[in-house]
């Protein structure tokens, strides 16, 4: 474990239990996922225990207790995405980068995910790759979009 | 940014502000709302910036992004002052002739002017486009003409004037008994009084209190949260902190969805200018008040739009609901008095203060005061966001200001309120939409996604869509919910599977009468909805899925069949490379066949066709 890179997060809190939340964030978003050795620090720190930690981190979507890929790709299925396409461009994303959702792809690249909406529902269906969003995606823009993120 | 310290200071910086502000400068608006963004405003803006330096006209021309313009189906949209002129479907190739043409010139770019589908009519200002004319902003007035990462553009328009009014002009209660008399509703779907939730927080006679905006904008199919946090953040600030000085409160809460990262930005942003400038903080104006805002991310649950199972997340716990009573505004965060608003109920506040509660009260039906903003989506010309007086009704939104539905096609139904909400067929489209009537047909307000749907959507698989959105979503935590949910997503499989039975009709019936009665809270309760309102006003499809085995829609995958038309096929094999599972074969440049045992049903070949080739029947 890397202390420092840890404590560099921890310090800008309290330490109270109600911390918890956004810590996890900061490591989520920090190292990827949340690494084991890292929690029961944050256990210790915030005296809060493992249990509930665990709880915390199966119960909200954007934590990971695995790796997550290079690159996040998120296709939307709110209703419009979902009215306009968008199960098939996860069923295309899916068998493009031989991944189910969820999951990261054997290559360590992508991390596909769906997402309950993304707010930009006048271009639906919508994906986003990282930072980046994608409007009106039909299937055959989708080898385009991967080639952007493929090195 | 001075830090104001007085009524005085405040209103001196706002008068040199507006005398140095040439309001005869030309601006450029480019819209890097919800809509737009993706479609490239940040490119859009790149390119403004190049050619207005390459032609020597950075320092006469102020280039802005803004928040949503509101037409979001021609994106990305410009806005140019004085003149006013509206451009729309910009990309960075058509910048430099706009700086030619408008800004150098003072001509008008008309291919880049808005076109009415029917007349054909080119619409040059904002004004001239049908689909603003219906409209009446409130919340939505400055979205387009501010720059929200900048306090001076929210000051020059006004901005913290209501708060100055409210804390130098009226004592707690007057800024309660305001919003009481103004008539406005909670925005997020409940439509409590605003009002009456601040009396019984502040009557709690307790020390410590909080505030809380709901920015967890959950619902599949609404984004006026968003543009409304992204697009004028200062606003939503301003209506806190009067709600705060209200019932007495020292600590607010922003909790914004993590999927929302610019919205979380600009908040933060908007905080800390608010901090520097005196309006947040310690003795604020030197009014003797003290009070401060942070944000609160989501991580990712849907659930955690219920103020219940937002203050458990706040708190750090997972975001189950609670029982109530005790309701947040007797007992809330850390067991504290709170009273949770939405967005956009927040960003009406301060123009309640400043109008006056009876200007707000004119304006809406008998039981719903003010205006609704909705995110007008799916199967219409026009989608975007727009802001409407309550009691309009959903034809005058979807066909005058929406442009009715592309392709010729017919009206099928209008989803709205979400997963909780219900889908309201064509004989209510004279109905004037408020809290009340919405209930009334089956739906709810909720947040205001209004989702237009036509002859190709199919009612059972929208129905099953927010089913299995719900199921994934249900916290697990009471029976009728979790286990509701997850008889009725086994039920509608089997009926979009060519499994259903007449029988799971009635049953389907029954499960929502227990779910609606006895889950915790309002997910499970209104879960039921989607369903009700379908079996209701569409039971002929679901008959004919359960009867023939048919989807008339063509949309249910297990009841459609794939294949190629051997005449049309140009054997391209464009569909053979989609296909998943290695179904379509035959030679190149010759007609290919679908294997029926292999194929999934996925829609892949179809989509990809550029020839039509494809049937689906």
């Amino acid at each position: 474990m890397d202390a420092a890179r840890l404590e560099a997060i921890l310090s800008r809190y309290e330490g109270e239990p109600y911390d918890l939340i956004p810590v996890l964030q900061e490591i989520q978003d920090n190292y990827g996922y949340l690494p084991k050795d890292e929690v029961k620090e944050v256990a210790r720190r915030l005296n809060v225990p493992l249990t509930q930690i665990y709880s915390v981190a199966t119960f909200y979507k954007m934590f990971s207790l695995i790796p997550k890929g290079r690159h996040q790709v998120k296709v939307c299925l709110g209703t419009t995405c979902h009215l306009k396409g968008g199960p098939r461009l996860v069923d295309s994303l899916s068998s493009r980068l031989g991944v189910e959702v969820g999951y990261t792809s054997k290559d360590g690249q992508f991390s596909l995910e769906t997402v309950g909406c993304l707010g930009s529902c006048a271009q639906a269906p919508v994906m986003m790759v990282d930072d980046k969003y994608f409007a009106r995606v039909t299937v055959d823009k989708v080898p385009k979009i991967l080639k952007l993120y493929q090195s | 940014m001075p830090k104001f310290e007085s009524i005085d200071h405040l209103n001196e910086y706002r008068r040199q502000l507006r005398a140095r502000r040439d309001p005869s400068q030309p601006q450029v608006l480019v819209c890097a709302g919800p809509g737009c963004l993706p479609l490239g405003s940040e490119e859009v803006a790149q390119a403004f910036r190049a050619q207005l330096e390459e032609k020597g006209l950075s320092a006469q021309v102020a280039l802005k992004t803004s928040g949503c313009h509101g037409l979001c189906a021609r994106g990305v949209r410009v806005l140019l002052r004085p003149q006013e002129i509206t451009y729309q479907k910009v990309t960075p190739a058509d910048v430099p002739e706009i700086v030619e043409t408008t800004l150098v010139g003072g001509g008008v770019v008309e291919r880049l002017l808005h076109e009415e589908p029917e007349t054909h009519a080119l619409c040059r200002h904002k004004g001239d486009i049908p689909f603003y004319r219906s409209q009446q902003a409130i919340v939505l007035r400055k979205l387009d003409v501010i720059d929200p990462e900048s306090l001076d553009d929210y000051l020059a328009l006004g901005g913290y004037r209501s708060l100055r009014k409210a804390f130098f002009e009226m004592t707690p209660d007057e800024v309660i008994e305001a919003v009481e008399r103004s008539g406005l509703r909670g925005r997020g779907g409940g439509g409590f009084p605003t009002g009456r939730k601040w009396r019984i927080c502040r009557d709690t006679g307790e020390p410590i209190k909080f505030v809380i905006c709901n920015g967890d904008e959950g619902d599949p199919g609404a984004f006026m949260d968003r543009a409304v946090m992204e697009g004028d953040p200062h606003a939503v600030i301003e209506g806190m902190i009067i709600g705060a000085y209200a019932i007495g409160a020292r600590r607010g809460y922003i909790y914004v969805r993590h999927e929302y990262p610019l919205a979380v930005k600009r908040l933060q942003l908007a905080i800390q200018q608010a901090r520097e400038a005196g309006f947040l903080g310690k003795n604020i104006l030197r009014s003797g008040f003290d009070f401060d805002i942070q944000i609160s991310q989501g991580s990712g649950a849907f659930v955690c739009g219920e103020e219940t199972a937002l203050i458990a997340s706040i708190e750090g716990h997972i975001g189950e609901p609670m029982p109530r009573p005790p309701y947040p505004a007797v007992s809330g965060l850390f067991g504290q008095p709170t009273i949770i608003n939405n967005v956009e109920t927040w960003a009406n506040v301060p123009e309640i203060i400043n109008m006056g509660p009876e200007w707000f009260a004119a304006i809406g039906t008998e039981g719903s005061k003010g205006t609704k903003i909705f995110s007008l989506v799916g199967a219409v010309h026009h989608s975007g966001l727009v802001e409407v007086p309550m009691g309009t009704t959903l034809r005058q939104i979807v066909f005058d200001i929406g442009g009715g539905i592309p392709g010729g096609r017919a009206f099928k139904a209008v989803q709205t309120g979400g997963p909780s909400g219900g889908c309201i067929p064509a004989e209510f489209l004279d109905l004037p939409v408020d809290y009340d009537s919405l209930q009334q047909v089956g739906s709810i307000m909720g947040s205001g996604g209004l989702i237009v749907m036509d002859e190709t959507s199919c009612m059972v698989d929208v129905a099953r869509y927010f089913i299995g959105f719900l199921y994934e979503e249900s916290c697990g935590k009471c029976t009728p919910c979790r286990e509701g949910l997850k008889q009725l997503k086994k039920i509608y499989e089997d009926i979009t599977y060519g499994r259903g039975e007449e029988k799971h009709l009635t049953l389907m019936e029954d499960l929502c009468a227990v779910m609606a009665s006895a889950s915790i809270c309002g997910l499970g309760q209104s879960a039921v909805n989607p369903v009700l309102s379908t079996l209701k006003y569409f039971r002929h499809e679901y008959e004919a899925h359960i009867r023939d085995k048919k989807c008339p829609a063509l949309v249910c995958r297990p009841l459609l069949k794939y294949t190629i038309d051997p005449e049309t096929c140009t054997g391209c094999l464009a569909c053979v490379r989609e296909c998943p599972v290695g179904a379509i074969s035959g030679l190149k440049k010759e007609a290919q066949e679908i294997d029926q045992e292999l194929c999934i049903k996925c829609g892949l070949c179809y989509e990809v066709c550029q020839f039509d080739a494809v049937r689906r029947e």
